[in-house]
């Protein structure tokens, strides 16, 4: 029945060889008055068809997912190419679970090993962990890290982080009994060192940030000092742009889902963590390292596992067990399917489209860019029109942009941040234009 | 193994995303100096050679889909093919997180009737989705915990008590969330001494981490003699979920004295562990920790769902947005299939499995604590002949076709082999588990150097983890001359 292949020849046999009566008996030692407190769900068994059907239901009362996001924040509609989902639906990939028996799970950890090898190239550090929870998750995790390195009971944050990183790290500063310090962003959307606090931890800035300004890094680690650089970063951007490691990072951490995965309402996402090698006992999570077997042959299995909380349990470097490893492996699959030379005419498609159409929005008088930096494949532009009016109108032509409610919290006002990737076509930015004029759709 | 990196390559960029590469200068927009100057050194692979690569990476794996998995602690059950399919439908995968809520309603109901289902099993009134893994749902629960001690000024709060027998995630999580970690030894038959408890209890316990039942897959019998006197004490309860599959459609947390209470959604309901994650880690809580839950929280409302962000008590998110929503789509899925029926059915098999197995093994391996076991049991590789390890007895299994136990957990039994099977077994795939066993029991005594030598059919012999840990290599060369 369902999913359980005993038959009831079967349970009469198992329970003779247990030497128990009924299957009733295999759950006295549960105190009877815990068994009588317990009331079912009420809910009924269902075929798969009926399950089926009704969930079908539910996703089609996501009215969202038929329209065009121009949304972003942090989480981006680029498109994934047919191998990624082929490969990661491999069973022998699916259903696998930690490779803590690495002759059998060869499959798992050379992914593993390659792509800490292409983290590590994006990214430009030595080296990569097997991926973290999401974006959010890793960034904490870094400053968690600075903080075990230092121990300076301070980390310097930019203001500019997207609100959902800023609100996790939050919570796991709370936690650890570190104290966040706030750091301004200047009118080119920039990030303004120059009340930057002495005797922090790290310094944790984002690029592009939340304003989609790409920041100038260079500069940064000498005005810190030996307080961690700690770098947030878009991975496909840096198909483009020069890696945080070029300019003195120390670790650089970021959201993975552009490279291959689903924007699945959020999760599950995949949370990249990078760093110099001399904090490679330091790193929180899984790491696949290079062997031989008894024969000499090359092979792979988890190292450094004393950094971890199943050896070293309450002086752990972090909690994490389960991660984002089938999500690391898309993004494997994912760069590897497109390769360097490809990844960077992605970036360049990005940000030639964002700008075309920025360009055309502000053309309408309507718009005018609200920072003077740099952007990448995401910008804010200031609008003399009601923000809130002017999204709601670019919905009912199944056009998608974010609340403003975020940008205001910035002290942005009368703002949108619209996000433009490689999958916009030419139709949908008529579409945006002409809502922006007013004109009918 | 080979790496992508080793494969052959081909000529100039793919066309996979962008078709016609465009003569872009990004120059124009960012300050040359921010640019790379050149492409990252990712190999540039044809199609054909990108699935063939994995495809054989795939085969050198070994999954539920392949064989006996019996993993302890780790609940490796068969994984439903129609929650893959259902979490793949574009109006959750393609479902922005920053959409407007009214415009997600379908799978808002979907995450709020899986919290309603959730509070329902674990007998708790409130539900956070937000958690992505056991360790994260340990870690949500325990800064709930410091919250509530914050919010009555008990700061002197500062130590989390478990048992010797706790998963290496429960200390873990208690130092991430700031508190120190003592622990209480068991008795000897596996349970937490209750005498050694109380003699802990005092004002500075925040609350003690409890697996239910336990990593022996001993059910505590005076459980609730213990969440009692934690409470008596001031303090509070955190019960790991990891092994929930024991008693399902039987009992509740809840009615135990637990205050939170973590699901794995990738054990008990079956979503699929993906080589390590992505999980799902919901927590349920007591209601007088409600008001601490990460935000936002799904609510119903009038017509419909909505995300409330102003909970003023709340300790913030814990992860980017509503948690792995593609997960809970399939525990979901899987949840509505069995109902109530199925969920109790589950348990109840998955806890004749064990005893079968322990029943048929006791007498060939050593049995530390013996009596009922609930979901899992566990052996010692103790007392074989030849000083053959669990280590040794782990690889034999692997050529036998089986995936080996959980080994050398939990630590108070030496040289542990931890035992799950699940209730998604055949009894003549349990058979063959228990003739593998018996055959490597023999082979101990007979050819003791077949089993440290081993696997011998695995796609690598055993490998080298001590020279990985020394001089660890950690990325692939990429200035090293690639393959042609």
């Amino acid at each position: 029945m369902r999913y359980v292949p005993i038959t009831a020849d079967d349970r009469r046999e198992m329970l003779a060889a247990i030497g128990r009566d009924s299957v009733e008996d295999l759950f006295s030692d549960i105190p009877l008055a815990v068994r009588e407190r317990f009331h079912p769900l009420g809910l009924p068994s269902r075929s798969e068809s009926e399950v089926a059907s009704y969930v079908k239901r539910l996703a089609a009362e996501n009215e969202a997912s038929p329209l065009v996001p121009f949304l972003g924040g942090g989480i981006y509609d680029h498109y994934i190419p047919s191998v990624v989902s082929h490969v990661i639906s491999r069973s022998e990939f699916s259903t696998a679970y930690t490779p803590y028996q690495p002759e059998i799970s060869q499959g798992t950890l050379t992914a593993m090993f390659e792509f800490q090898t292409l983290i590590s190239e994006l990214t430009g550090m030595d080296i990569a962990n097997a991926s973290l929870y999401d974006g959010a998750t890793a960034l904490a995790e870094a400053a968690l890290m600075a903080e075990r390195v230092r121990g300076r009971g301070r980390v310097a944050v930019a203001r500019s982080l997207f609100e959902h990183l800023r609100r996790v790290l939050g919570t796991y500063a709370w936690g650890a009994g570190i104290e966040l310090i706030d750091v301004p962003f200047s009118s080119s959307g920039r990030l303004d060192p120059s009340g930057l606090p002495d005797d922090i931890s790290a310094l944790i800035v984002q690029t592009p940030n939340a304003l989609g300004i790409v920041e100038r890094l260079d500069g940064l680690k000498e005005r810190i000092g030996d307080a961690l650089l700690v770098v947030s970063a878009y991975p496909l951007a840096l198909g483009l742009l020069e890696p945080p490691g070029a300019f003195g990072a120390d670790v650089v951490v970021g959201e993975g889902q552009s490279l291959g995965l689903p924007m699945a309402y959020g999760g599950p996402l995949l949370g990249l963590f990078a760093s110099r090698r001399e904090y490679v006992r330091q790193l929180p999570g899984r790491i696949a390292g290079r062997t031989v077997d008894a024969d000499g042959a090359v092979g792979y299995v988890m190292a450094a596992q004393t950094r971890e909380q199943h050896i070293r349990r309450g002086r752990a470097t972090s909690n994490i067990c389960t991660n984002s490893a089938l999500c690391a492996l898309a993004a494997t699959v994912y760069l590897a399917s497109v390769g360097g030379e490809g990844l960077r005419a992605i970036a360049d498609r990005n940000v030639a489209r964002a700008h075309e159409l920025a360009d055309r929005l502000v053309e309408t008088g309507r718009f005018e860019p609200a920072f003077g930096g740099p952007f990448f494949n995401e910008f804010v532009l200031r609008t003399s029109d009601d923000p809130n009016d002017l999204r709601l109108r670019l919905a009912g032509a199944g056009l998608l942009v974010a609340a403003p409610d975020d940008l205001t919290r910035l002290g942005v006002d009368r703002a949108l941040r619209i996000a433009v990737t490689e999958k916009r076509t030419d139709e949908e930015f008529d579409r945006f234009v002409e809502v922006v004029k007013g004109g009918s759709v | 193994m080979k790496t992508i990196f080793e494969r052959s390559r081909a000529d100039g960029p793919t066309d996979i995303v962008t078709g016609a590469i465009d003569a872009v200068r990004p120059a124009a927009w960012i300050e040359e100096d921010l640019l790379r100057g050149e492409a990252p050194r990712i190999p540039t692979v044809s199609e054909p050679v990108v699935v063939r690569h994995y495809t054989e990476l795939s085969k050198a794996n070994f999954g539920v889909d392949d064989g006996l998995y019996p993993l302890g602690s780790c609940t490796m059950k068969y994984n439903p093919k129609i929650n893959e399919v259902l979490a793949e439908l574009p109006g959750f995968a393609e479902l922005h997180p920053l959409v407007d809520p009214s415009l997600a309603q379908g799978a808002l109901r979907l995450l709020a009737e899986l919290s309603e289902h959730l509070a329902g099993i674990a007998g708790l009134p409130a539900v956070s989705l937000q958690p992505v893994a056991g360790a994260h749902g340990e870690l949500t629960g325990l800064l709930l915990f410091r919250r509530h001690f914050e919010a009555r000024g008990e700061t002197s709060r500062t130590r989390i008590l478990l048992p010797d027998s706790a998963h290496g995630t429960n200390p873990a999580s208690a130092s991430v969330a700031g508190f120190t970690v003592d622990e209480i030894p068991s008795d000897d038959r596996g349970m937490v001494d209750v005498e050694a408890l109380r003699s802990t209890l005092d004002e500075t316990v925040a609350g003690i981490m409890l697996t239910v039942p336990n990593t022996l897959g001993i059910f505590e019998e005076r459980i609730l003699e213990i969440t009692e006197a934690v409470h008596a004490a001031g303090g509070l309860c955190y019960f790991d979920g990891a092994n929930l599959n024991a008693f399902l459609g039987r009992a509740r947390p809840g009615d135990m004295g637990a205050d939170v209470f973590h699901f794995n959604l990738h054990k008990t309901l079956s979503t699929p562990h993906g080589g390590g994650g992505p999980g799902a880690g919901p927590i349920a809580v007591a209601g007088g920790l409600e008001a601490y839950l990460p935000v936002p929280r799904i609510v119903r409302v009038e017509n419909g769902f909505d995300l409330e962000w102003d909970r003023p008590r709340s300790i913030g998110s814990v992860q980017s947005f509503y948690g792995n929503v593609l997960v809970a789509v399939k525990a979901f899925a899987y949840l509505l299939r069995l109902g109530d029926d199925g969920l109790r059915e589950a348990g109840e098999i998955a806890v004749l499995n064990a005893n079968y197995l322990q029943a048929r093994l006791k007498e060939t391996f050593q049995l530390p604590y013996g009596g009922l076991c609930k979901h899992e049991f566990v052996l010692s590789a103790k007392g074989l002949p030849s000083e053959i390890t669990a280590l040794d007895v782990a690889k034999r299994l692997i050529d036998l076709g089986i995936h080996p136990p959980t080994v050398y957990f939990p630590l108070i039994v030496r040289e542990a082999l931890m035992i799950e099977p699940t209730e998604t077994e055949t009894k003549e795939s349990l058979d063959r588990f228990v003739d593998a066993m018996r055959q490597i029991a023999d082979e101990a005594e007979s050819d003791p150097d077949l089993l440290r030598s081993a696997p011998h059919v695995a796609p690598v012999r055993r490998l080298d983890q001590t020279r990985a840990a020394r001089d660890p290599v950690l990325t692939y060369d990429l200035k090293a001359p690639r393959g042609t």
